[in-house]
């Protein structure tokens, strides 16, 4: 199977990225298919995580930035000096790599993105709450004290939680940076799983320094090295018969 | 050998010890001439103060040229005029802050200039501060809302009452306000905000329902610090609003009102009794310390409560 039959989901088209004059990214152009899992791998500063980042304009935040090219998502540049920042974040949502809840109950924590929006149904809420909980596999272990405070939840709860909150908000994509690094083996492996089914509702992005996590997760994968996109592939390919030696070199440990 | 290295390697070790205990012997003198200045005034106004306060003293107001009776008076209206200060202060401390640190590009022009007014106005000596009350606010603002009311200057707001003093030492405490407010805004970690961000939660949205609620405790320090720097100025206020005394307790923020700073002043240098004022004096004293003493413990404890919170 090809990439031509997958449906395109995010489309970039020669992105750079700067930090003032420094340039972070350099003309990525990659297809990211609908409903699939995209690892990115790479060593560190190499420029996943910034590229993640752009792709809800998380780094609209840092002063000084700027970028040249397009993403494209739904057919629409989300670079565009139209395009709503608000919009696009609740189309694309984001996990992050430290699990922190905000200090509040875990089921506001849930609720936050809707109440942003103004929806304040009590039975609707609710609803989505424990749709978004269950989704996020959390449900059974806390349907019992959603008041509490999420701060009293272990590491991968928060973790799931996070994704609880992020889903909640009914987003089309998900963007993860390193969900996993601070999470003990068991959590992580809750998540990976959890990946797996989010997979039918949502086109996931994730940003791994682990490269059996992408390996297990991921149907595609991209290798990052030096702000270039070196390689991009069905994630069998990379980890097998990679075209590019330094994707090579990587993947087999001898560099980064 | 190089003369130098010589001459080091002469100096025997006996002066070197002597060398060394005056240098530390200097920094312990420092030590306790600053320790001792503190015990010393301290303890000196709790013996003398101490036995003279009592319930008639901080319920009732002074009589007899001041050498019976009370503080009352002197304490509600420090009390009305700090609080009042606050309310004043506090929320134009806390936007200045959360512009400083949420808004601004932090080299832009307006942000400097802002950076800096902060660091004059805190370097600005309190009398200053008066002189500007006068003129500024019971003149200009007072005596305008009263022209424009239609009524002849000084009528209602253009003369010194309570509001203006309090507006006065609102911004002499502006910048303990912003510092402190800074510092809480800035302990509330960058993940959180991006969280909210991410959520589809605009800037204001994040600011309102994520880092004011988690800056609470740095705003409260900030204000309580400000009362008590507020608390214990008395120049400032002495040309807009303070006075000798007052028949009844000012019953609303257009009425003058006395201050146990002022009063302190009144005791120490207006009485025609020295002696049988005295014990009145040192009891004031007592008080006022009471009060900046506490409040400033107070925010000190709320402080160390946060960075470590921050760090843990």
């Amino acid at each position: 199977m090809g990439k031509e039959q997958e449906r395109i989901k995010i489309r970039t088209n020669d992105f750079n990225f700067y930090y003032g004059d420094n340039r972070a990214l350099h003309n990525i152009s990659v297809e990211i298919p609908e409903n699939r899992v995209v690892a990115f791998i790479g060593p560190s500063g190499c420029g996943k995580s910034t590229f993640l980042r752009s792709m809800n304009r998380m780094n609209d935040v840092i002063d000084g930035t700027s970028v040249k090219g397009a993403i494209v998502i739904n057919g629409i540049d989300i670079y565009d000096k139209t395009v709503d920042v608000v919009e696009l974040r609740k189309l694309v949502g984001m996990v992050f790599q430290k699990h922190i809840p905000f200090p509040k109950s875990i089921y506001d924590n849930v609720a936050y993105g809707l109440y942003l929006s103004g929806r304040k149904n009590k039975t609707e809420v609710e609803g989505i709450v424990e749709q978004s909980l269950k989704r996020s596999a959390l449900w059974e272990e806390v349907k019992d004290r959603l008041n509490e405070s999420a701060m009293s939840l272990s590491g991968g709860q928060q973790q799931r939680l996070c994704i609880a909150r992020a889903v909640a908000v009914d987003p089309e994509v998900l963007l993860m940076d390193e969900p996993c690094s601070a999470l003990d083996p068991i959590s992580t492996a809750k998540i990976e799983e959890l990946i797996g089914e989010l997979k039918d509702t949502y086109t996931i992005i994730i940003v791994t320094h682990n490269m059996q996590q992408a390996a297990r997760v991921s149907d595609f994968t991209g290798f990052f090295y030096m702000g270039n996109l070196v390689e991009f592939d069905k994630t069998r390919t990379i980890f097998t018969t990679p075209s590019k030696k330094e994707t090579e070199d990587y993947i087999t440990g001898r560099f980064g | 050998m190089t003369p130098l290295r010589h001459h080091r390697t002469t100096r025997s070790e006996f002066q070197k010890k002597v060398l060394g205990f005056f240098a530390v012997g200097i920094t312990v003198v420092g030590g306790f001439i600053v320790f001792g200045t503190a015990m010393f005034m301290l303890l000196h106004f709790l013996i003398k103060g101490l036995p003279h306060i009592s319930w008639e003293f901080l319920s009732q107001a002074p009589r007899n040229n001041n050498t019976e009776g009370g503080i009352f008076p002197a304490i509600y209206g420090t009390t009305f005029l700090v609080l009042t200060m606050a309310l004043l202060g506090v929320p134009v401390g806390t936007a200045t802050a959360l512009y400083l640190t949420e808004y601004a590009k932090q080299q832009s022009f307006f942000a400097k200039s802002v950076r800096f007014a902060v660091n004059t106005l805190a370097g600005v000596p309190s009398i200053v501060f008066g002189l500007f009350g006068v003129g500024f606010f019971i003149q200009f603002v007072g005596g305008g809302i009263d022209s424009l009311a239609g009524m002849e200057g000084g009528a209602v707001f253009g003369h010194p009452a309570l509001i203006w003093a309090s507006a006065t030492l609102s911004i002499l405490t502006l910048p303990v306000v912003i510092v402190s407010v800074e510092e809480a805004l800035k302990a509330v970690p960058r993940e959180l905000r991006e969280a909210s961000l991410a959520l589809g939660a605009t800037k204001w949205q994040t600011i309102w329902k994520i880092v004011l609620p988690n800056s609470l405790t740095g705003i409260l320090t900030g204000s309580i610090l400000a009362v008590g720097r507020g608390a214990g100025e008395v120049a400032p206020i002495i040309f807009v609003g303070a006075v000798y005394s007052l028949p009844e307790l000012p019953t609303g923020v257009t009425d003058q009102f006395m201050h146990l700073g002022y009063h302190l002043f009144v005791l120490a240098t207006q009485s025609p009794d020295v002696d049988a004022v005295a014990p009145q004096q040192y009891a004031t004293t007592v008080v006022l310390l009471m009060l900046t003493f506490g409040l400033n413990f107070t925010a000190t404890i709320i402080r160390s409560r946060i960075r470590k919170k921050r760090l843990g």
